[in-house]
C-alpha cells in the first residue's frame, strides 16, 4: 500500500552512509515472517541491501530510540519518520531529550499500517506469506488458495484516524508531502464521554483487568523518557512488576495518563503494543479533547518549542471549576 | 503455623542481644520466642530475616555451630530491611527462615589442611562462623592463618572477640590491617590484598577469601603470585534473592543458583560461571 | 476411547463442572481467548491458544502468601491459605502441557514450594490436540508432538467430535464419570496423522535446538550477536508474563493498616532492578537482562534439568513481543541455521 518503495529508502540509506552524512540508520530489520518487524541499526550497506524493509507492517515509532541511541552510537544517525513519529520526534527535541545534531532525520510518506492481528482474523493462522499491496495477498499453510484482503480493512486502530499525513520535522523528504487531517480521532472518546459514570467505569474496569503490567506501553511511549521512572524505584511499593490488583493496574495507568498530559503526541503506540489489546490511547486521547475544549487547540509536537497548556500560564485560561464541570459531564 | 516446615513460610524469633560492632554494623542474637537456637546450621550457611511490612533479606549466620544456643548475625546497614534492623532493639521480633545454601567443607575438603582466612570489612561475618567451628575442633585442622583487614580499627568486626579469644588460641595467628594510619593503632596498615603478598604464606593451605569484589580480584592477583591455585581458594557469594530455594531466579548465575548451589563456591567453579555475581 | 459430538461439549462441561470448577479458553470482548471459568452461556473459544499461558492456574500472577500481624515488638504469623479445591483445566495445548513439566521441574524439586504443589495435585489437565497450528508455533523444535499434548485426558476433534483418552489414574477417573460413548481410534489416527502432515509445513518446522543444551555456557554467554540481539529490546515485561515457563517472582509486602500480607508477584528478568541490591546489580544493561532469559531457557535450565529446554515452542512472545525480537530469532542468530 505504501506509495514510497523500499528500493527508495534502501537507496537513500546506504548513499547517506556511503557519503559520510551518517554512521548508523535506524530503521526496519526484516522478520521471520513477513510482518514481524524489529527496529534496527544498521552501520553497513550489504546489511542494509539484504534485511531493511519499508512496508505495511513498519509501524515502529524510532523517535524514542534517539533517546539512548544518540548517547550511544558515534557518528550521525540517520532515522526514518513516518509523520506521525514526528510528531513525538520534535515533542522530544522541545523536551531537550536528544542531540538533534546527532541526527540526520529522513521523513517518509506513510499511507497506514496494518495490524497483524486483524489480517489474521480474516485469513486465519498459519501465515506463510503476505504481499503488500492495496490489496494485500496472504498465503497460509492451510491452503493452496492466496486469501486477498483489501488493506484499508485492516489498518492499525491508530491509522484509520490518522491525524496528519504531513511531515512536522525533517532534513530530507521522501515522497510526497501531505496535510494535516481533520480526523475523527475524537469520536472514540466521544463514545467513552457519553456513556454514564457507571458505564464508563464498567469500561474501563474491564479493559484494565486485563493489564498484565509488562510496562510496553510504558517502555514503548515516546513522552515517558524518565531517566528512572518512579515505577522502576523499588521503594515507590509500585515498582515493575505483575500488578497486586485493579487498583494498582488502574493508579499505573491514569497516573501514566496524567504525566503525558500535554506531552503525548497521541502518536498511538501504547495501544499498538499493548499483549492484552488495552485501548491505552483512549486515556490520553481523552486528555488531549479536554485540554483543546479548556484551553483552544493544541497538539503536542507539532512545532519544536511550543508551550503546552498544561505548563504555560494565561489570564484566559479555564476555571478550574470550568474544568472540573468538563470531567463530570 | 508451619508445623509441615514449608519452605517459604518463616518462624518467629526474637532479638535478645544487639552489639554495636563498628559505626554501621552491629551484630545481633536472635533466639525462638522460647529461647531456643531456631534451627541448626553449618559453617557459611545463611538464613531468611524479616521485619513484616519491611522486607525480608538473606545473611550469613556470622555464630558458629557448635553454639547450640542462640544464632547472631553481624549485619552491615545498607538498605531497607538492615536500617529497619539498626533501630531495633531487645525485645523486637523477626521471622527467619533456613538455613539456606551449601556450608563451606570444613569436616571434608579441610579436614586436616592448614587454613588461611583471609576477609576485608564486614565479609568477616560469613567467615566468622568457619572461623569459630575451626578453632572449636582444632585438633581436626592444621595451622590457622586469618588476614583481616578494615578501613579503620573501628571497622575492624568483632574486635573484642578477635583481641581477647582468637589471638590467644595456640596455632591461630591473626594478621591485622587497617586501611591508613591512625593513632593507638601499631600493627600493621595497608590494604589486605598487599598484606597477604608481604605475609607470603605457604602454598600449603587451603585459603577461605571473601570480601568485596575489588580486594578478591587483586588478593588472588597475589595468591597467583605466591603459587597459589584457584582450586585450593573458597569464597562465598552475595546476590539479591527473594525465596532462597531455588526458584524466584534472581541469584541464577549460569546454571547455579547462589541460594541452593552456593553461597559457597571455590574458585575454579566460579570461572566455569558467567561473571555476573 | 471415548467420543461426544461437538455440539454436546456444553454438556460435558455442565457435567465436569457440577463437580469441580472448570476453566475453557473463551474469547473476552476483544475476541482474544482466555481462560474463563465454565457456566452455561460461556462458549469454547475456537482460536488455537489463549494470550496469556494456563501457568496462572498453578502459579498466579499474584498471590497472597501468609499475613503477619505486628504488634509492639510482636509479630503474629497467619496462615491465610484457603483449602485447595478441585479444578479442570480443559483445551491445553501440547506446548503448554509441557511447560507444566518445566515448571513442576522447578517448584516441585526439594524443597518443594507447597503452594504450587497444593494446586497441582488439585487440578486436571485435559489437553487439546492442535488442528490448526499457527505459523509462530515450533514446539517440534523441542519434541513436543502436538498431536499427543498429553496432560490428564487428551482431546482430539475430528469430523464434528471430540475424541476423548485418559492418560494419567486422575484423568480415568474424570473421564469414567462423563459417561461419554466408548468408540475405536481410527479418527483420532487420521486426525494425528494430518497434523503430522500440517506441522511439516510450517515455517517454523526445521528449525533445530542442537547449538544449545547444557555444557555451553560459556561458548553462547560470550557470543558478540547479544549486543545486536538486545538492540532495540525495551526492557518490558511482555516476554516474560505471556510466557508458560518463565517462572521468576518477587517476594512483596503490603501494609493493609490492619496487618501485612506478604504477597509474590510474577517479575521478569527484562527489569532493570530485578538484580539490584544493596551493593550493585550484576546486570547493568540490557544486553545482560536480555541474555540471561535466553540462556536461562536454552542453556542453564537444560543444564539442570537433563536437558529438558526450558522453552516449549508456543510462540507467544513471537506474537507480542512488541519489537519482534524473541527466542526464535535468538537461536537462528546464535545457532547458525537460520
Amino acid at each position: 500500500m505504501q506509495k514510497i518503495t523500499r528500493d527508495v529508502l534502501v537507496e537513500k540509506a546506504v548513499s547517506l552512509l556511503e557519503n559520510g552524512t551518517v554512521a548508523n540508520v535506524l530503521g526496519w530489520r526484516k522478520g521471520e515472517f513477513d510482518y514481524d518487524i524489529t527496529p534496527a541499526v544498521f552501520t553497513d550497506k550489504a546489511d542494509i541491501e539484504a534485511n531493511f524493509v519499508w512496508n505495511d507492517f513498519c509501524g515502529a515509532n524510532f523517535s524514542k530510540y534517539l533517546v539512548q541511541k544518540t548517547r550511544k552510537l558515534e557518528g550521525k544517525i540517520l532515522v526514518f519518520l513516518k509523520p506521525c513519529d514526528t510528531y513525538s520526534f520534535n515533542q522530544l527535541l522541545t523536551e531537550h531529550r536528544f542531540d538533534r545534531e546527532k541526527v540526520y532525520a529522513v521523513g517518509v510518506s506513510c499511507e497506514g499500517m496494518v495490524d497483524i492481528d486483524k489480517i489474521k482474523a480474516i485469513a486465519g493462522d498459519g501465515i506463510s506469506k503476505i504481499v503488500c499491496g492495496e490489496m494485500i495477498e496472504v498465503s497460509t499453510v492451510y491452503s493452496d488458495e492466496v486469501i486477498k484482503i483489501d488493506a484499508k480493512d485492516v489498518l492499525e486502530g491508530r491509522c484509520e484516524s490518522c491525524k496528519s499525513k504531513k511531515h512536522v520535522a525533517y532534513d530530507e523528504l521522501l515522497g510526497e508531502e501531505g496535510d494535516v487531517i481533520d480526523s475523527n480521532r475524537f469520536d472514540e472518546v466521544a463514545k467513552l464521554e457519553a456513556m454514564t459514570p457507571d458505564e464508563r467505569f464498567a469500561f474501563w474496569q474491564e479493559q484494565l483487568s486485563k493489564c498484565i503490567r509488562c510496562n510496553a506501553c510504558r517502555d514503548i511511549c515516546p513522552a515517558c523518557t524518565c531517566e528512572n521512572c518512579v515505577f522502576n524505584n523499588p521503594n515507590s511499593g509500585v515498582e515493575n512488576k505483575a500488578a497486586a490488583n485493579s487498583f494498582e493496574e488502574k493508579m499505573f495507568h491514569i497516573i501514566r495518563a496524567f504525566h503525558v498530559a500535554g506531552r503525548c503526541t497521541d502518536c498511538g503506540e501504547c495501544s499498538r503494543v499493548c499483549p492484552q489489546n488495552i485501548p491505552l490511547h483512549l486515556l490520553n486521547r481523552k486528555f488531549i479533547k479536554d485540554m483543546d475544549s479548556f484551553y483552544g487547540e493544541y497538539q503536542a509536537g507539532a512545532e519544536v518549542g511550543s508551550r503546552a497548556p498544561l505548563v504555560n500560564y494565561t489570564t484566559e485560561d479555564v476555571e478550574p471549576c470550568d474544568v472540573f464541570e468538563g470531567g463530570n459531564e | 503455623m508451619n508445623a509441615r516446615n514449608e519452605a517459604l513460610i518463616p518462624h518467629i524469633a526474637v532479638i535478645t542481644d544487639v552489639r554495636l560492632d563498628t559505626p554501621d554494623i552491629k551484630t545481633f542474637r536472635v533466639v525462638t520466642p522460647d529461647g531456643k537456637k531456631a534451627f541448626d546450621h553449618r559453617p557459611g550457611q545463611c538464613a531468611m530475616l524479616s521485619i513484616p511490612g519491611v522486607g525480608e533479606a538473606m545473611f550469613s549466620i556470622t555464630s558458629s555451630p557448635t553454639n547450640t544456643e542462640y544464632m547472631e548475625f553481624s549485619i552491615k546497614k545498607c538498605g531497607c530491611v538492615t536500617e529497619w534492623l539498626h533501630q531495633a532493639e531487645v525485645g523486637q521480633q523477626i521471622t527467619i527462615r533456613g538455613p539456606y545454601g551449601n556450608p563451606f567443607p570444613v569436616d571434608t575438603e579441610f579436614a586436616g589442611k592448614n587454613l588461611l582466612f583471609i576477609a576485608g570489612g564486614v565479609a568477616l561475618a560469613p567467615l566468622r562462623s568457619v572461623i569459630n567451628y575451626v578453632r572449636h575442633y582444632k585438633d581436626r585442622y592444621g595451622k590457622i592463618d586469618i588476614v583481616y583487614g578494615a578501613r579503620s580499627k573501628e571497622d575492624l568486626l568483632q574486635y573484642k572477640e578477635i583481641m581477647e579469644e582468637w589471638v590467644n588460641d595456640e596455632g591461630v595467628t591473626v594478621h591485622l590491617t587497617i586501611d591508613r594510619e591512625q593513632p593507638e593503632w601499631d600493627g600493621h596498615v595497608g590494604f589486605v590484598p598487599n598484606y597477604v603478598k608481604e605475609l607470603g604464606f605457604d602454598t600449603d593451605k587451603t585459603v577461605i577469601l571473601c570480601g568485596p569484589p575489588i580486594m578478591i580480584k587483586f588478593t588472588l592477583a597475589g595468591l597467583t603470585e605466591l603459587g597459589f591455585e584457584k582450586k585450593q581458594v573458597y569464597t562465598t557469594l552475595e546476590l539479591k534473592m527473594k525465596c532462597a530455594i531455588g526458584k524466584c531466579g534472581r541469584c541464577n548465575v549460569g546454571s547455579k543458583y547462589v541460594c541452593k548451589d552456593g553461597p559457597v563456591f571455590r574458585l575454579d567453579e566460579l570461572d566455569e560461571l558467567p561473571n555476573e555475581y | 476411547m471415548f467420543k461426544c459430538s461437538m455440539e454436546s461439549l456444553n454438556s460435558v462441561f455442565a457435567k465436569i463442572s457440577a463437580n469441580a470448577e472448570l476453566y475453557i479458553p473463551a474469547d473476552n470482548c476483544d475476541g482474544k481467548a482466555v481462560y474463563t471459568k465454565w457456566a452455561e452461556g460461556v462458549e469454547l473459544s475456537n482460536q488455537l491458544n489463549t494470550v496469556k499461558s494456563p501457568k496462572d492456574f498453578f502459579f498466579p500472577q499474584v498471590e497472597d502468601m501468609m499475613a503477619f500481624k505486628v504488634e509492639g515488638k510482636n509479630i503474629e504469623l497467619i496462615d491465610i491459605r484457603k483449602a485447595q479445591e478441585d479444578f479442570v483445566v480443559f483445551g491445553v495445548r501440547a506446548c503448554d502441557v509441557k511447560a507444566f513439566e518445566v515448571l513442576d521441574n522447578v517448584f516441585l524439586v526439594d524443597p518443594v514450594d507447597s503452594y504450587y504443589a497444593e494446586r497441582r495435585e488439585h487440578g486436571i489437565i485435559i489437553s487439546v490436540a492442535c488442528g490448526r497450528p499457527s505459523e509462530t508455533c515450533f514446539c517440534q523444535t523441542f519434541g513436543i508432538d502436538a498431536a499427543n499434548p498429553g496432560g490428564d485426558i487428551t482431546v482430539w476433534y475430528a469430523d464434528g467430535n471430540a475424541y476423548w483418552q485418559s492418560n494419567t489414574e486422575k484423568g480415568e477417573k474424570l473421564l469414567a464419570s462423563l459417561g461419554l460413548e466408548s468408540c475405536d481410534s481410527a479418527a483420532v489416527d487420521a486426525e494425528k496423522a494430518k497434523i503430522a502432515n500440517i506441522m511439516k509445513k510450517l515455517p517454523l518446522a526445521e528449525l533445530k535446538a542442537d547449538a544449545f543444551g547444557g555444557g555451553k555456557t560459556m561458548e553462547l554467554f560470550n557470543r558478540p550477536e547479544w549486543k545486536a540481539l538486545s538492540e532495540s529490546c525495551l526492557g518490558c515485561g511482555t516476554c516474560t508474563f505471556v510466557c508458560p515457563t518463565c517462572q521468576c517472582y518477587d517476594v512483596k509486602e503490603f501494609n493493609t493498616g490492619k496487618g501485612v500480607v506478604r504477597f509474590r508477584c510474577w517479575d521478569s528478568c527484562m527489569y532493570s532492578d530485578f538484580t539490584k541490591c544493596a551493593h550493585g546489580n550484576p546486570r547493568l544493561s540490557q544486553v545482560e537482562r536480555f541474555r540471561q532469559r535466553f540462556m536461562h531457557k536454552l542453556v542453564y535450565y537444560p543444564e539442570n534439568n537433563n536437558g529438558l529446554f526450558g522453552c516449549v515452542g508456543c510462540g507467544r512472545c513471537l506474537a507480542k513481543c512488541p519489537i519482534s525480537m524473541n527466542i526464535v530469532k535468538v537461536m537462528k542468530t546464535l545457532g547458525g541455521n537460520a
